[in-house]
């Protein structure tokens, strides 16, 4: 009796672990950078390519770096949650179109509509790697200070906006001479 | 034969051509380098392949980056940190040894004394059980029979 509840017991120990195993998601690998100061960059803007952008024009305010690529099947998924917290004004949104070409940018932004306020071109993908970017689309919430507070990799979701993305939005507003690292 | 020989030496690049991932003019040592530092790395798209097996474009850009490390002549060390900053403890194919990792790097060793450990014990008990359970006279000859040897005394 004794004996069969031990196995009983060890059994449902390996159920759980499986059964936690199963509810995890191996593509969404923790960031290292969250925590850490926006890697620097500076590039052209997509709509201007002769006007550079680099991150600390957005020093001061709390804003969304979106990673985004005309190719990209998740971004279409992800669009009108992006047109709709534009709509809202709630955080400014930066574009970073990712390896991608100019005009297949621009024709996809026009096309689908621009939640942006500006985006810029990183088509070689270097500040990609800087930022670690390995799942299109991926975004950060970068704070006053420059620090990357979190980061949504694939489609960002309207319940993981106005569960995490928003509150922290309006928390770190609030933060005038701390960051969130 | 001899003309024969020449056309097969002539085709031999062309079987060796489509091994190689990409041309590479670099020379044969920071190539090497280069495959080493990519084959301990994985590839963040294609999670079961390093960065050297990949043809995920992503990889091709981390390749890249890589050979341009070893000609700016920084230490394997130093690229295998480049990538672990921007990616995290994952992108290496040997995690380092830390609090999280424990239970990964020494789990399978204590699980393997512990069952090591069972596996003794109930032996054990096992000789001590045979040895304090001696059978009876009927069973001997019983077994006896089943092996087919002749019983000693009379047959059940």
């Amino acid at each position: 009796m004794n004996r069969h509840l031990i196995i009983l017991a060890a059994f449902a120990v390996l159920i759980a672990f499986l059964g936690i195993g199963l509810r995890l998601n191996p593509r969404e690998v923790p960031s290292p950078l969250v925590g850490k100061p926006a890697p620097a960059f500076e590039l052209a803007q997509l709509a201007k390519p002769q006007q550079p952008f680099t991150e600390k024009d957005m020093l001061g305010k709390v804003w969304l770096l979106n990673v985004w690529a005309s190719w990209c099947v998740s971004c279409r998924e992800e669009h009108p949650v992006l047109l709709d917290l534009a709509r809202t004004g709630a955080v400014p949104i930066v574009g970073l179109n990712y390896k991608d070409k100019r005009d297949d940018g621009l024709a996809w932004l026009k096309q689908f509509g621009d939640p942006y306020n500006l985006s810029i071109a990183d088509s070689d993908g270097r500040v990609g790697i800087n930022y670690g970017v390995y799942g299109v689309p991926e975004t950060f919430l970068i704070d006053k200070f420059g620090v990357i507070c979190d980061k949504v990799i694939g489609p960002v979701t309207r319940a993981r906006l106005s569960d995490k993305i928003l509150p922290l939005v309006k928390k770190l507003e609030q933060k005038e001479h701390q960051s969130c690292a | 034969m001899r003309l024969i020989a020449v056309v097969l030496a002539w085709c031999l690049p062309l079987l060796a051509a489509p091994q190689g991932a990409q041309p590479t003019p670099e020379d044969p040592v920071t190539n090497q380098r280069a495959v080493h530092l990519a084959e301990q790395l994985r590839c963040l798209v294609c999670q079961n392949q390093s960065l050297a097996d990949s043809h995920a474009e992503l990889a091709v850009d981390l390749r890249r980056q890589i050979r341009e490390q070893i000609a700016a002549g920084k230490s394997d060390v130093a690229i295998i940190d480049y990538m672990v900053e921007r990616y995290g403890d994952f992108v290496r194919y040997r995690p380092p040894v830390k609090a999280s990792t424990l239970l990964l790097w020494f789990g399978p060793p204590v699980l393997m004394v512990f069952g090591l450990f069972l596996l003794l014990r109930y032996l054990g008990q096992r000789r001590i059980r045979i040895e304090n359970a001696p059978l009876t006279e009927a069973e001997r000859n019983e077994a006896r029979t089943l092996l087919g040897e002749p019983a000693p005394g009379p047959r059940t």
